[in-house]
């Protein structure tokens, strides 16, 4: 017998008195020790569907107009709190995509992971001790007496997911409900606890129920998939089968959003449109009474960076390695030491007044389109600004029209520039920003991670359009993120970082193909393979 | 006027919201009424026909001796003599609806002041004789008038200073913020009560003491919010692009620090319509023999006997208050861009 079995099962959401179908109709089986992944973009109701399995859903706005779902054959929907409370976390457990926020900050490590143990399997202090260190030691973390009394922010990102996945073994659940759990994680510590995930698998004898967005991921841990969109599977297959042959418009859509192609060939000799020369960004940490200073945090280290017009210099790393900063720095949105040549002309020392003609002409676009546009001006005024500081006032007429052109140009209907930011989709609002930095004709454009918050087929779209801006505007870009595939995509120079410092620099090919030092080399075996060196 | 599209989608929220919407027309209704409280509550007419020559007494002082009459003074319209002159000419007379200002004493009284309601006084008299109705009317036109002018101008000095803490933030909202707790320490009604028994307080006077005790209320909700957003991307992307400290402040900042303004907007309104109530009901207020709600709430306390004037006032201030606060409430929502209508 099947350990999960869905048949025909739909969620509706009340919604101002209608019913808004948000599932229908769908159907899979889960056997004892198997992995299934459910894959689809963002919206397309893959998570509604995991926490349905263990009714977590806000009823009674939520319903089930049709379908059962069995846990070892009993039927869950409608069933009351009381035994609810005996398959959850017991049965069935689950873990989420932010470790941060879903770890109680004012509990120690400790408290989070016995809760379950004192609650659901009526331990005594003393047995649930025991096993909460049995259970640190299974995820692979050492229970030293300082790590039990750590609070949650103490612990790095890959730490925290780890004590998930101990409180969510706790009770040696059948069934694992994975909610993108590795999304919020640097490459190298989502290969590690995808690792992690297999091995407990093949131990524990469990079964996985992986919902994400990643085919990568997919590939590597999933016996069956289900692709989901809008609320529909449309194609369920084996692993194997789905990837070699997929049948489906939908899921061929999605094998091929990986972003691919090759980065624009230009000329060799391009003119240099930027260079920063020994740049250090320090960060004084303060100590004590006087708050003197104790020592730096060295963001950005001596780090030297040049970029040739058309040309897209790709910053790598992992989160806290300095990338970000050394865009901002090199805008002069930071303070910094060390030297900025814009065109062969130095601008370290420029005042923010004698910088304000220069801002036309270098650029930046930020990770998270919904904090980058202002929530309270329409698209039209968010992509005028620039104008307005550096054109004057001008003809509206003229300026509208100069607007709606951009718009266009980046995939935007010009007449939407009346409309609110939130009334667009994450992949539309980063197009509005890149249309912010393009109005002014820039030369050169900071790309601060401009595809990690978005669905795998928009990214694809946003590097595509980057590409066709690129080649007809002749851009500089200085490419920051830490998705390989995209900098693989984008850049010709590669610049590996860490703690403020380069590891490796030189051509794209030859990072990617030959990279020379250990940290490179498990950078791309993570992040190509999902394998740990 | 053409209105931009982002102003007609507010007005278009605004009006979905109909508590508030009906709210601001009855309040800004009544205020109008008010406005022209000289034409509705008055002892002099609108129009007299005078041997063929029309007066418009409202507007214009006449004396006595224009009619026919004796004395060089201005002419007392009530008076049956006057009435009387005008009449034999053959001319007439168009009266407001209600026949007292806010000053006049009825003479004619059936019983002693203040007199009960009856068809002459339609809410009764105070305990001077004067006209109830005559006084509510003039004194809704004071108690708003003030309400709205200390409201906006303590906006204006609240959320420039908040704005400019939290923008530049360090040392500037350090020491700021130290000026702050010692001005918020102080017992500001007893200065108030000070400063009024020293100087002979007039409106404008008035106005001034209470905002300097009113405006730090909005300083700490405008300040947080320039705090919380000055470190958006959208503002550093505005950096980014040039664009000038004060020029972010308005454009970016503060309209996303709006919302948390005009939550706390209805609550200085009433405030400061309270206050001014309160002072006045205290006789520390307007000077005497203006129409004011505090004074005409102190008549009902010392008048138990007749109720009228305590009802009165308490229903005047309630609706006040109520529709202003709906009203606030409604243009709060409809420039939050979030939220959605039906």
């Amino acid at each position: 017998m099947a350990l999960i079995k869905v048949e025909n099962l739909a969620i509706s959401f009340k919604i101002k008195g209608k019913d808004i179908p948000a599932v229908k109709n769908i159907s899979f089986e889960i056997e004892h020790g198997e992995t299934l992944a459910i894959v689809g973009e963002s919206g397309s109701g893959k998570s509604v569907t995991a926490l349905s399995i263990l009714q977590l859903l806000p009823y009674p706005l939520a319903s089930h107009p049709t379908g059962s779902i069995h846990v070892d054959g009993f039927n869950v929907i409608g069933a009351d709190d009381a035994t609810m409370h005996k398959i959850r976390g017991n049965k069935i457990s689950m873990i989420f995509q932010e470790p941060m926020t879903s770890l109680n900050p004012l509990h120690t490590i400790e408290k989070q992971i016995n809760e379950t143990l004192l609650i659901h399997k009526g331990m005594n202090k003393k047995q649930a001790a025991n096993r909460v260190r049995e259970l640190l030691d299974l995820v692979g973390l050492e229970a030293t007496e300082d790590r039990l009394n750590a609070f949650p922010h103490q612990l790095s990102g890959g730490q925290r997911q780890r004590v998930m996945i101990a409180m969510a073994l706790a009770n040696e659940p059948d069934l694992l409900i994975a909610d993108e759990p590795t999304t919020a994680l640097d490459v190298t510590i989502q290969a590690q606890i995808l690792e992690l995930l297999k091995e407990l698998q093949e131990r524990l004898g469990m079964a996985i129920l992986l919902i994400t967005h990643d085919l990568g991921i997919v590939r590597r841990m999933a016996k069956t998939v289900c692709v989901m969109t809008d609320g529909v599977v449309v194609e369920q297959a084996p692993t194997e089968e789905l990837f070699t042959s997929p049948k489906h418009d939908y899921t061929k859509m999605l094998l091929e959003a990986e972003p691919k192609g090759l980065p624009y060939r230009k000329e060799i000799n391009a003119a240099e449109i930027i260079r920063g020369d020994n740049l250090k960004v320090y960060f004084p940490i303060k100590k004590g009474l006087l708050k003197r200073t104790v020592d730096y945090v060295r963001a950005v280290d001596d780090i030297s960076v040049s970029v040739k017009a058309g040309h897209t210099v790709g910053i790598v790393g992992e989160s806290g390695s300095g990338k970000s900063t050394l865009g901002l720095a090199l805008l002069r949105l930071l303070k910094s030491e060390g030297e900025i040549a814009y065109c062969g002309k130095s601008i370290q020392n420029k005042s923010w007044n004698e910088l304000r003609p220069l801002r036309s002409d270098i650029q930046i676009v930020f990770q998270d389109p919904y904090s980058s546009l202002s929530p309270r001006l329409s698209v039209g005024q968010i992509v005028e600004e620039g104008l307005l500081v550096h054109q004057g006032n001008g003809d509206r007429e003229e300026r509208r029209a100069l607007i709606s052109k951009t718009l266009e140009e980046v995939g935007i209907d010009g007449n939407a520039q009346d409309r609110y930011p939130h009334e667009f989709s994450g992949g539309q609002r980063q197009r509005i920003s890149i249309a912010r930095a393009l109005i002014l004709k820039p030369k050169f454009i900071v790309l601060d991670e401009p595809t990690s918050a978005l669905d795998m087929s928009v990214q694809a779209q946003i590097v595509d359009l980057l590409r066709d801006l690129q080649s007809k505007y002749d851009l500089a870009y200085l490419f920051i993120s830490h998705d390989l595939k995209v900098v693989r995509a984008m850049a010709d120079t590669v610049l590996v970082m860490k703690n403020g410092k380069i590891v490796e620099q030189g051509p794209a090919e030859q990072i990617f193909d030959t990279p020379q030092t250990t940290y490179t080399k498990a950078l791309m075996k993570a992040a190509f393979d999902l394998a740990t060196l | 006027m053409q209105l931009s599209p982002i102003n007609q989608r507010r007005l278009e929220n605004f009006k979905a919201n109909r508590r508030g919407y009906w709210s601001m027309i009855l309040f800004l209704g009544l205020f109008v009424i008010s406005l022209f409280a000289e034409v509705v509550a008055n002892d002099k007419p609108l129009l007299i026909s005078h041997k063929g020559e029309l007066y418009t007494p409202f507007l214009v002082t006449y004396p006595e001796t224009a009619f026919g009459g004796d004395f060089e003074t201005e002419a007392d319209y009530r008076d049956p003599f006057v009435a009387e002159l005008i009449e034999e000419s053959g001319g007439w007379t168009i009266w407001p609806i209600i026949r007292y200002s806010y000053t006049t004493i009825n003479y004619d009284l059936k019983s002693p002041a203040p007199s009960s309601p009856d068809l002459e006084n339609w809410l009764g008299t105070d305990d001077q004789g004067r006209d109830v109705l005559a006084r509510v009317i003039y004194g809704y036109r004071i108690s708003v008038a003030f309400g709205l002018i200390l409201t906006i101008l303590s906006s204006i000095i609240g959320v420039s200073a908040g704005a400019v803490q939290g923008y530049f933030g360090g040392a500037t909202d350090l020491i700021f913020q130290r000026l702050l707790e010692i001005w918020g320490g102080m017992p500001s009604l007893y200065i108030l009560i000070i400063l009024a028994a020293m100087i002979e307080p007039t409106f404008t006077i008035l106005l001034g003491l209470l905002l300097l005790f009113s405006w730090p209320s909005l300083v700490g909700v405008v300040r947080a919010e320039f705090l919380r957003s000055r470190n958006f991307d959208y503002v550093r992307a505005a950096r980014a692009l040039g664009v000038r400290d004060r020029v972010i402040i308005f454009k970016h900042l503060l309209p996303n620090s709006m919302v948390s303004a005009l939550t706390f907007l209805p609550f200085v309104l009433t405030g400061s319509i309270v206050s001014l109530t309160s002072l006045d009901f205290l006789g520390l207020g307007l000077p005497p023999g203006s129409p004011s709600l505090g004074e005409l709430l102190a008549q009902g306390k010392a008048n138990l006997q007749a109720p009228w004037l305590g009802i009165t006032a308490f229903m005047v201030l309630s609706v006040m208050l109520t529709l202003a606060f709906f009203m606030q409430e409604g243009i709060r929502d409809a420039f939050d861009p979030r939220k959605t209508f039906k």
